[in-house]
């Protein structure tokens, strides 16, 4: 098996489901980072089976606003001299701005120049959101 | 208290602020002539990025008839939209010159977005097919004018039931008071939306039932609101030809009709309203576009504060 060796300061998202991984890891720009990072596909998780995983060694902002939407069950443990300092837990935001856009083309959004996306959330059990300008529904399931 | 607020979806307003509304607008329409000096002196800003005649005059003739002025454009090309400016500062811009703004966009969402940047009352004169308040109002109030309140009604609703907007919203905004029962009249493939049957229609518990014709149900109806089913909607020919004298109203099918049914329709039509269903005295659409016009007075009146 892969092993990726642990962090001494800096943050481990885990239990990401497979596949988000890298739109978790393109959206907080680690692509373009200056600093280690792992990215971990498709990981033997007990819990989920597969998961995906993102280490960081270096202490940044995150947006938990953005992952608690992605998928509330992901886990964020800030690591300081190796081990787990803190570890966050996630829900789903009430708003969701700049990370989804809305997918109808009638939507004032996909004219409009310098407006941003904005999601409000509709229903929590489900986790649908709707655009706040056209009431579009979005889900993560599609 | 509405003075100040935006009107941008017809739930904006709680029951008791458009009973509001509703009590002024029957004061305008008993005694219109106490009403022509109340918006002196101020300004509506008619803001028509795509053409609606209709709708537009309705505005102009409110608050010309309250005694108020008029600016705005009603073709794009001619206003600084066709120089590319945005919609965040033409509201912006307007907002400085106008006291009360009604935007037409066909956009969706366009007008909750320029509410953003306005610092004066914004009303949506309609959003592509997403919103359209205003004619919400004036079927609400025409039925309370005609019927007295909005208990206890059997209201069917016939024609393109998917894509007419003014029908979601009248079903929406309808279901707010006590005791109504729907029957909705379409063609197969162009019933309810499965959204609206989920979100009010089964939450909200109400009675409604659905048919393909109107001779079988219109014995039953308190109001009749009536909508075009324009004949490319159809998937066949056959179908249509099957179907479209049954969504044409016309004398013979109101024979089994109760005597003081209220017959609606948001205007314009084509034909699906027989010319001698006119001068039946249950045929409400003419004044229900008069009632338009005065029920824009009363919330023009209402959002500056003024009344
Ligand atoms: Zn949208």
């Amino acid at each position: 098996m892969l092993s990726i060796n642990s962090i001494s300061k800096g943050i481990v998202i885990d239990h990401i489901k497979p596949g988000y991984g890298i739109i978790i890891f393109k959206h907080l720009g680690l692509d373009k980072a200056d600093f280690t990072v792992a990215l971990i596909m498709n990981a033997v998780s007990d819990k989920q089976g597969r998961k995906d995983i993102i280490k960081i060694e270096n202490e940044i902002d995150i947006d938990l606003a953005m992952l608690g939407f992605i998928d509330p069950n992901i886990t964020v443990n800030i690591i300081e001299n190796e081990i787990i300092r803190e570890k966050i837990s996630l829900s789903l935001p009430n708003k969701v701005e700049g990370i989804i856009e809305c997918k109808n083309p009638r939507c004032i959004t996909s004219v409009e120049r310098g407006i941003t996306h904005k999601f409000v959330l509709l229903d929590e059990k489900e986790g649908r959101y709707k655009c706040e300008y056209c009431d579009q529904i979005y889900s993560w399931e599609g | 208290m509405l003075k100040g607020r935006n009107l941008i979806d017809p739930q904006d307003f709680t029951v008791k602020e458009i009973e509001e509304i509703f009590v002024l607008a029957e004061e305008i329409i008993t005694r219109p002539e106490e009403f022509i000096h109340l918006c002196d002196g101020k300004v509506l800003g008619t803001l028509f990025f795509e053409p609606s005649t209709r709708t537009r005059l309705s505005f102009e003739a409110a608050m010309l008839r309250l005694g108020g002025k008029v600016i705005g454009f009603s073709e794009p090309n001619s206003s600084s939209v066709s120089k590319g400016e945005n919609l965040a500062d033409t509201i912006r811009t307007v907002a400085a010159y106008a006291d009360v703004i009604a935007m037409r966009h066909p956009k969706e969402g366009a007008p909750k977005y320029a509410s953003y940047y306005s610092d004066v009352p914004l009303i949506n004169a309609g959003d592509g097919g997403h919103q359209h308040p205003t004619q919400t109002l004036t079927d609400l109030l025409t039925i309370k004018v005609a019927k007295g309140n909005f208990s206890n009604l059997t209201i069917g609703l016939c024609g393109d039931l998917k894509f007419g907007r003014t029908v979601h919203s009248l079903i929406k905004a309808i279901s707010r008071y006590e005791n109504i029962k729907f029957i909705l009249i379409s063609p197969n493939e162009l019933q309810t939306p499965e959204y609206i049957k989920t979100e009010i229609l089964h939450k909200k518990s109400l009675d409604y039932i659905e048919v393909e014709r109107l001779e079988e149900v219109i014995d039953k109806l308190d109001i009749l609101y009536m909508t075009r089913v324009q004949k490319e909607r159809f998937f066949n020919e056959a179908d249509y030809i099957r179907l479209k004298d049954s969504y044409i109203l016309d004398n013979a099918k109101l024979k089994t009709a109760k005597k003081d049914l209220t017959i609606l329709h948001p205007l314009p039509r084509v034909n699906e309203i027989s010319m001698e269903v006119d001068n039946d005295s249950r045929a409400w659409y003419f004044r229900q576009a008069k009632y338009g016009m005065f029920v824009r007075m009363a919330l023009i009146a209402k959002l500056l504060g003024v009344k």
